[in-house]
């Protein structure tokens, strides 16, 4: 039987080495998988490049695995928010190197990396300071700047629900990074709320399909109740 | 003079959005564009993380941690509304899909050059969000702002000494004073608050503005 579901976010977690580069899904809280970036915490890999649109928030998930001191390194839209100060004191310190990426970039360099693209011009970015040193090319009547695929060993996702295949359907916009994530890592862990027969997912409305997916984990849901 | 408020000027903007438009309104200033879209007039508001058809605020109490816009404040969903991924979500702004963008700005100068994401600043953290992306593809880029800063300088300058965000990409000013239209010529006043002159505008503002015959 072909089934990629694991135990426990530990188990799913176990073989990730120093130094790896982990995507991690979620726009602040919305999405982000919480119980896998805990899980990542108690497993002690160290020197992690991080993908994500932010920088963490407050004092858990991101923000703790960075408060941690286990990121060397950061790609992120959108590191500087109110409750950053985890990234914030590490980054002046000069613990932590930030590659900003323009957030469309960010999500087309990540979907180029799943779709097996080599680089992409895009107008995003052109004449500013984020492009600077980069390759530019017009192509029509508007200039471009060439960017390279962003790839990663792990990605930690979270979904709603999956079915042992590893097929997966989200909630909301908690789905945001999630999908094109799975795709471009090596390895995709994703924790669901819950685990469901192969077809109780309606295949119309699947949208990620299993074959960008290697483990799932049943987490339950981690809503918080509305205040 | 009466300058705007933040309201007002949001209620401005508002009126002018048509309807049928898909609108991405930036974090600040420009989400309050929402309180004021003319009631009756179909508007389908976008945001970057992944969603169309945004309704009104949540009541308290009914907030979903799963359900956020772009400045991640609770949002909800109309009906007719959908959820995507955010590679497609920025196709929609970056292949020209998405007919009006209302950013925030620091600076914006007379060439429709946009400057606001980051100050440059020495112990500034940079964060850029999806400003530059909304800037090269809006088909509609109007930046709301105040006119002058806190010292009482033009926002509206020669040239952005703020890092820039996006070149040439402005197409409409609205200001606590003024709405400024961005043309290959210049820019020109479309109109202006009452009891403001056009000779006071262009003395608070610094850099050559043209009166259009309708601006009084």
């Amino acid at each position: 039987m072909f089934d990629k579901t694991f135990a426990s976010p530990e188990a799913a977690l176990a073989d990730i080495p120093d130094g790896a580069t982990i995507m991690i899904g979620g726009f602040g809280n919305a999405g982000m998988p919480a119980a896998l970036i805990d899980a990542l915490i108690a497993q002690g890999a160290r020197e992690l490049t991080i993908v994500n649109n932010n920088a963490g928030n407050a004092d858990t998930g991101l923000a703790a695995l960075i408060a941690a001191k286990r990121v060397r390194k950061i790609l992120c839209s959108f590191p500087r928010q109110a409750d950053s100060w985890h990234f914030d004191r590490a980054y002046r310190a000069g613990e932590i190197q930030l590659e900003l990426v323009p957030q469309g970039t960010l999500a087309e360099r990540i979907r180029a990396a799943g779709a097996g693209i080599g680089a992409f011009y895009t107008p995003t970015g052109f004449g500013t300071l984020l492009a600077e040193g980069k390759e530019t090319r017009r192509i029509g009547d508007r200039d471009h700047v060439l960017e390279y695929p962003v790839h990663a060993d792990y990605a930690l996702i979270k979904a709603d629900r999956a079915d042992r295949w590893g097929n997966l359907v989200y909630r909301k916009t908690a789905r945001n990074f999630a999908p094109i994530m799975a795709s471009a890592a090596r390895c995709t862990v994703v924790q669901v709320r819950e685990i469901v027969a192969l077809g109780a997912l309606d295949p119309e409305a699947v949208v990620t399909p299993g074959i960008f997916v290697k483990r799932v984990v049943r987490i339950g849901s981690s809503l918080r109740k509305a205040a | 003079m009466k300058k705007l408020d933040r309201n007002q000027m949001a209620a401005r903007v508002a009126r002018d959005i048509p309807e049928g438009s898909y609108v991405n309104l930036g974090i600040g200033l420009p989400t309050l564009v929402a309180d004021h879209l003319p009631k009756g007039r179909e508007i389908i508001l976008h945001s970057e993380n992944g969603v169309l058809g945004i309704g009104p605020k949540p009541a308290p109490g009914a907030e979903d941690e799963d359900l956020i816009n772009a400045g991640k404040e609770p949002v909800t969903l109309l009906a007719g509304g959908a959820y995507f991924h955010h590679a497609d979500s920025f196709a929609m702004i970056r292949g020209r899909h998405l007919d009006v963008a209302v950013l925030g700005a620091f600076q914006v100068s007379v060439a429709g050059d946009l400057a606001n994401w980051h100050t440059g600043g020495a112990d500034a953290i940079p964060a850029v969000g999806g400003a530059m992306d909304l800037a090269m593809g809006a088909k509609q880029v109007l930046v709301m702002m105040e006119h002058l800063t806190k010292k009482g300088e033009s926002k509206i300058v020669q040239r952005c000494s703020y890092p820039l965000t996006g070149a040439r990409c402005v197409d409409r000013i609205y200001t606590d004073l003024a709405i400024i239209d961005v043309k290959p010529d210049g820019l020109h006043v479309v109109e202006m608050v009452e009891g403001l002159s056009f000779d006071e505008l262009q003395r608070l503002t610094g850099v050559p503005l043209k009166r259009l015959a309708t601006a009084a």
